[in-house]
Order: C-alpha cells, then sequence, then structure tokens
C-alpha cells in the first residue's frame, strides 16, 4: 500500500540546506548538472563545436592581448579568436582541419 | 445528371479523401504504432459525433512539380464533436499524406478550426504528427504557421488548448504545442525538437538519435515541454479525456461539480508525515488523503517532481494542487520546479480552478548551477502568479516552511485567503541548525565545547521558534489544525469561497518575469 510505503534507506541520498541535511531521492537533471569551473585567461577553448581553420600562432610564441590566434568555424560563421591577455604561447592542441567538440582548450598561454 | 448521381459521385469524391496518403502509406503509419489521423479523432470523440470539414480542399503549390500532385484534404483532417457530451473543435495532422506537411491549405484548415473553436468558446485538440514545413510552399509555409501561433496566443486562457503529439513536431512546428496549455506525448512515437540530428550532426558535429534529442522521455523528465506521458496512443487517448473531466470549457464557467465522495480508507492522513522535518514522504499520499476518491490526477510527473501538480476533486469541485515533495530533492524550489508551479497556477487562476497549496520546504535550491540558471528570476514567478491569482486560495503548511519558500508559497502575505497549519508546522526564516550556527556564531566559536554549545543553541530555537504559534500569534496563520481535519477545513474553505470577488489595479498587462 502506497501510504505504509517506507522506502529503503540505501535508495535516499541527502542534500544539504541552509546547515540541515534533508534525506530525499535526486533527479536525472540534478545528477547531469554541470559543474563549474573558474574562467581561465590562460587557456582558449572552443565555445561551440566547430572546425580549426586556420592557426596563426606557434608554441613558443610571444602574443598580445587581441592579437588573432585562429580561426574556427562553427554554425557556418568564421570565428577569429584572440587572445585574451598578453602571454607566451605554451601548447597548440589544434590543427587546421581538426573537427572539435565544445568546451575543448585549443591554446593554452602562459 | 439526376441528384442520385450527383451524390453517388459526392461519395467517391469523399471516399477517394478518406483514403488518405494511400494503402501503403497507411500501413506504415501502422507499423509505427501509430493510428491514422481519423482513427485517432474518432476515439478520442464521443461515439458518431464526429463532423469533418474541408474535406476538398486542395493545396496550392504551383512550384517544383506539386500542382501535378494531389494531397488528399491536404494532410490535415479538421472537424468538430463531443467529448463528455460537451463540444470540442479537433485538427488532427496526417501523416499519410506527404507526411503530413504543413502547407498554405493545411494550415488555413487549421487556423479554421481554431476560429471556430474560440468563436464558439469550446476546447481545442490539436493532433501533431507532421515532417514540419512544405518547403516546396515557401514562405506561404511559414505564413501558416505564423497564423496558427497567433491563434494559440489569442486563445490562451479563453479556451483550453490542448496538443497531442503523435509523431514527429519539429521545427517551427514546435511552437504551436508550447503556447498550448497541455502537451500530451506517447512513448517511442513523440519526436519534438527545433534542429533535427541530422543538422545537429552537420553542424555541431555531435551525434544523437531523434529519441535522445527530443523524445517524449526526454520531454517528460528534462525539457519539461510535455504533461502527459503515456505508453501507447490509446493511454494518451484516455489521460485525454480524463484531463477534460476536470477542467471547464472556457474561462466563463467554472468546472462541473459531479457528486462528492469521501477519500479512500487506506489513506490515513495522520500516518504518513515523519516528525523529523529532515525525513521524506510522498505527498501525494497526503493529496490522496484529502481528495474525493483519493483520485489525484498528476500533470508533469516526470519532469521537477520536488514540486507536485495537478487536479483533484473536494466535495465534487474541481481542485488545482500545488505542493512541495520532500521526496524528491528535498521538496526545495529550484528554477525547473518554479516554472512548473508558476504556470500551473496562472491556469487554474484563468480556468476559475481554486488552488490549494500544500506546503513543506527547506527553501529555495542552494548551488552555482542554481544561481547561474537564474533562480531568482524564474523563482520570482512563483510570486507574482500567486500574488496575480484571484481564484479561492487555500495553503496548508505540513511541516517546514523556511526563508523565501514560506513567502512564495502561496503565504498570507501574497493574498492567500486561508492560511492552516498542522501542528508539527515549523515557520522560520531558516530551519534551527542555520539559524543557531549565524545568530550564534561568536558564543558557538568562542566555547569550551562548540558542539555542545551548538546543539544547546540549536535546541533553543528549536524550542522558541520550530512551531506554528509564532506565526499565528500575528495572524498569518488562520487556524492550527489537526491532520484529521484537514479535509473538512480545507472543503469549508472552498465552499465559503464560492463568490470571492477581487481585483486588482486597472492594467493593460503585467509584466511577468517570463
Amino acid at each position: 500500500m502506497e501510504n505504509q510505503e517506507t522506502p529503503k534507506k540505501s535508495r535516499f541520498k541527502s542534500i544539504n540546506v541552509d546547515s540541515t541535511k534533508y534525506k530525499t531521492h535526486l533527479t536525472k537533471k540534478y545528477n547531469l548538472r554541470k559543474k563549474w569551473y573558474k574562467p581561465n585567461d590562460n587557456l582558449i577553448t572552443s565555445f561551440i563545436p566547430g572546425t580549426i581553420i586556420k592557426v596563426f600562432v606557434k608554441e613558443g610564441q610571444q602574443v598580445k592581448k587581441g592579437e588573432k590566434i585562429i580561426i574556427f568555424e562553427a554554425m557556418k560563421m568564421k570565428n577569429r579568436v584572440y587572445a585574451m591577455k598578453n602571454g607566451t604561447i605554451k601548447n597548440v592542441n589544434v590543427k587546421v582541419g581538426d573537427m572539435i567538440p565544445r568546451g575543448k582548450v585549443m591554446i593554452e598561454l602562459d | 445528371m439526376s441528384l442520385k448521381r450527383k451524390i453517388r459521385e459526392l461519395q467517391k469524391r469523399r471516399q477517394k479523401v478518406l483514403e488518405g496518403g494511400g494503402e501503403k502509406a497507411v500501413e506504415k503509419q501502422i507499423a509505427m504504432g501509430k493510428l491514422t489521423a481519423r482513427e485517432r479523432i474518432i476515439s478520442l470523440l464521443d461515439k458518431n459525433s464526429f463532423s469533418e470539414y474541408d474535406l476538398f480542399v486542395e493545396h496550392e503549390a504551383r512550384d517544383f512539380d506539386m500542382d501535378k500532385k494531389i494531397l488528399h484534404g491536404d494532410g490535415v483532417v479538421i472537424g468538430t464533436g463531443t467529448i463528455h457530451n460537451k463540444p470540442v473543435a479537433i485538427f488532427a495532422q496526417d501523416f499519410t499524406v506527404a507526411g503530413g506537411s504543413l502547407g498554405l491549405m493545411h494550415s488555413r484548415k487549421i487556423t479554421k478550426i481554431m476560429d471556430y473553436a474560440l468563436r464558439m468558446r469550446m476546447p481545442l485538440i490539436g493532433i501533431n504528427d507532421s515532417g514540419g514545413a512544405r518547403i516546396q510552399e515557401g514562405v506561404n509555409s511559414l505564413a501558416g504557421y505564423g497564423e496558427i501561433f497567433f491563434r494559440n496566443t489569442l486563445s490562451s486562457g479563453v479556451i483550453p488548448q490542448i496538443s497531442v503529439i503523435m509523431g514527429p513536431c519539429a521545427g517551427g512546428a514546435v511552437y504551436s504545442p508550447a503556447l498550448t496549455d497541455f502537451v500530451f506525448v506517447v512513448d517511442k512515437i513523440s519526436k519534438m525538437f527545433i534542429t533535427g540530428p541530422e543538422v545537429i550532426k552537420t553542424v555541431l558535429g555531435e551525434e544523437i538519435s531523434m529519441e535522445d534529442l527530443g523524445g517524449a522521455r526526454v520531454h517528460s523528465e528534462i525539457t519539461g515541454n510535455a504533461h502527459f506521458f503515456a505508453y501507447s496512443e490509446a493511454e494518451s487517448i484516455n489521460q485525454i479525456k480524463k484531463l477534460l473531466s476536470f477542467i471547464p470549457w472556457n474561462n466563463t464557467e467554472k468546472p462541473e461539480k459531479i457528486k462528492k465522495k469521501e477519500p479512500k480508507k487506506e489513506f490515513k492522513i495522520d500516518q504518513i508525515v515523519p516528525d523529523d522535518p529532515t525525513l521524506p514522504y510522498d505527498v501525494r499520499t497526503v493529496i490522496k488523503a484529502i481528495v474525493d476518491d483519493s483520485d489525484f490526477f498528476e500533470i508533469q510527473e516526470g519532469w521537477a517532481a520536488n514540486m507536485v501538480i495537478g487536479f483533484g476533486r473536494l466535495g465534487g469541485k474541481t481542485i488545482g494542487f500545488v505542493c512541495n515533495q520532500p521526496l524528491v530533492l528535498a521538496g526545495v524550489l529550484d528554477v525547473d520546479s518554479s516554472d512548473k508551479a508558476a504556470r500551473f497556477i496562472r491556469y487554474c487562476d484563468a480556468f476559475n480552478i481554486p488552488i490549494v497549496t500544500l506546503v513543506d520546504l527547506p527553501g529555495y535550491m542552494p548551488g552555482i548551477d542554481q544561481e547561474h540558471a537564474g533562480v531568482i528570476r524564474h523563482g520570482a514567478k512563483v510570486l507574482y502568479a500567486y500574488s496575480e491569482a484571484t481564484v479561492p486560495k487555500i495553503t496548508l503548511i505540513i511541516r517546514k516552511a523556511y526563508g523565501g519558500g514560506y513567502i512564495a508559497m502561496s503565504s498570507r502575505h501574497l493574498r492567500a485567503d486561508f492560511v492552516f497549519a498542522w501542528p508539527g508546522a515549523e515557520i522560520a526564516v531558516m530551519g534551527p541548525e542555520g539559524a543557531a550556527n549565524i545568530i550564534f556564531r561568536k558564543e558557538i566559536k568562542e566555547a569550551d565545547d562548540p558542539d555542545k554549545v551548538r546543539k544547546q543553541k540549536i535546541k533553543e530555537f528549536k524550542d522558541k521558534f520550530a512551531n506554528p504559534y509564532v506565526a499565528a500569534a500575528k495572524g498569518y496563520i488562520d487556524a492550527v489544525i489537526e491532520p484529521l481535519e484537514t479535509r473538512s477545513l480545507i472543503l469549508h474553505a472552498i465552499n465559503i469561497s464560492d463568490n470571492k470577488g477581487i481585483s486588482g489595479p486597472k492594467k493593460k498587462h503585467g509584466i511577468p518575469p517570463f
């Protein structure tokens, strides 16, 4: 009978609201939620899946803030990607023609 | 030609159109577990009540050799009939005819029946099964969609609008269902998305199946676009009929009152809720212990399950229930549950359905994802919807009602008509643990045994504030009641609110935090 149901302990998880822990079920969507990361200016990441059309920099090269780094095609638009800060190119993780997913670190600066 | 021959010719013409897209196409349709458009209509409407119109409408496409093609009924069936002996307007797209694609005349048929529905103040039911815009008809098919969306909006809050997704419904077509009140989906048959898997693959390089992208389950559990999930078309049709038994036919009527029935004895209202406010229980059991015949018709069961919404009856009258669900995510308010509750409150308000709110929540959901997803904006929808609603509003605080959650869940301050609380109710800015940690931070920190002092302070706070009497002393709660008195008191409140009449300041419309 439904109202007599004492749900098995192991099925419950807990969530904490204002220092109190509540025993409860979690949802599929709750478990799928994305973790947040602090934005890092040293990493140039793809904001959308797409294709690398051109790479203007090499490892070890000095770049200035606002310098063109990559041309990246996504949604039929050729997007120019610029450096967010002055620095040295530490790693180039992509080459022309690569199809990359969203969130891929394309270039690492130092 | 004699009249007799003319009649025979009419019958022949009719017969031809009723074949739809032909035998092969119909076979294919059935093989997918689908009924044909007319079969769907007939199984939904009262027996022999269907009257079809625009049988002989022809499409107007002239380009790409389309002028040589005959599309029976232009891929859509429209008509009127009755459900529960009351009139309804209905259209069903016919996938067997050119994939149910929407061209100009197809859309004209749909808008014709939409106009009837609004003029006659009766519900509109749309059965969607279409490959989308008929590309050969170009901008005319876009115009068709636009005319449909406009009418959906015009009819919103005047007549009930029900969308049934029994096949693909892709691209712009999805916005008609999205504008209607209730969306019904069927497992493995319904597919809804703006951009399909193929485009996603070409443009973004991401691979996903239609089912994983926009199947019935996805819309019932992840997106919240669907309200009712069924395993078969037959089950879906029964759900539609059941929904229509609860709601009024237009915004000037009240729902039909039926014979009153007592709740089933097996639901014992005083034995469901654990004393400890951190322990879960299924709030639906409490609802079943309150409503007539223990019959609760839940809406959006699979999505944002930390909020339970749906219809039940009290004394034979339809009631909309809005309830925190401690069983899931502790019943917190978050982006999705706020959205779910707010829209339902507005539905009830538009269609003269009193709202009963059962409160048991720790507050709003903490988390970066929630803050960044706009829980402020979404949470505000609940405040807006409750404040704006002028139907009778009855609130029962079952256990905890903390912080912003207390205010949002139809509190006195948002003009609830009656606020009841069980003796175990705790109304406070936050739970005792959190409150003690803040108020006595210094004392706890400086104590020789911080844990002991913390526990002691928590107990102090609990003894003082973890009860309904502080709020009752201010008149924020009208009555502290025993669980066993719940049904009779809510019923009484509903009955004396029958002629509730209030109105706010005149305005064109407000600006809700959409």
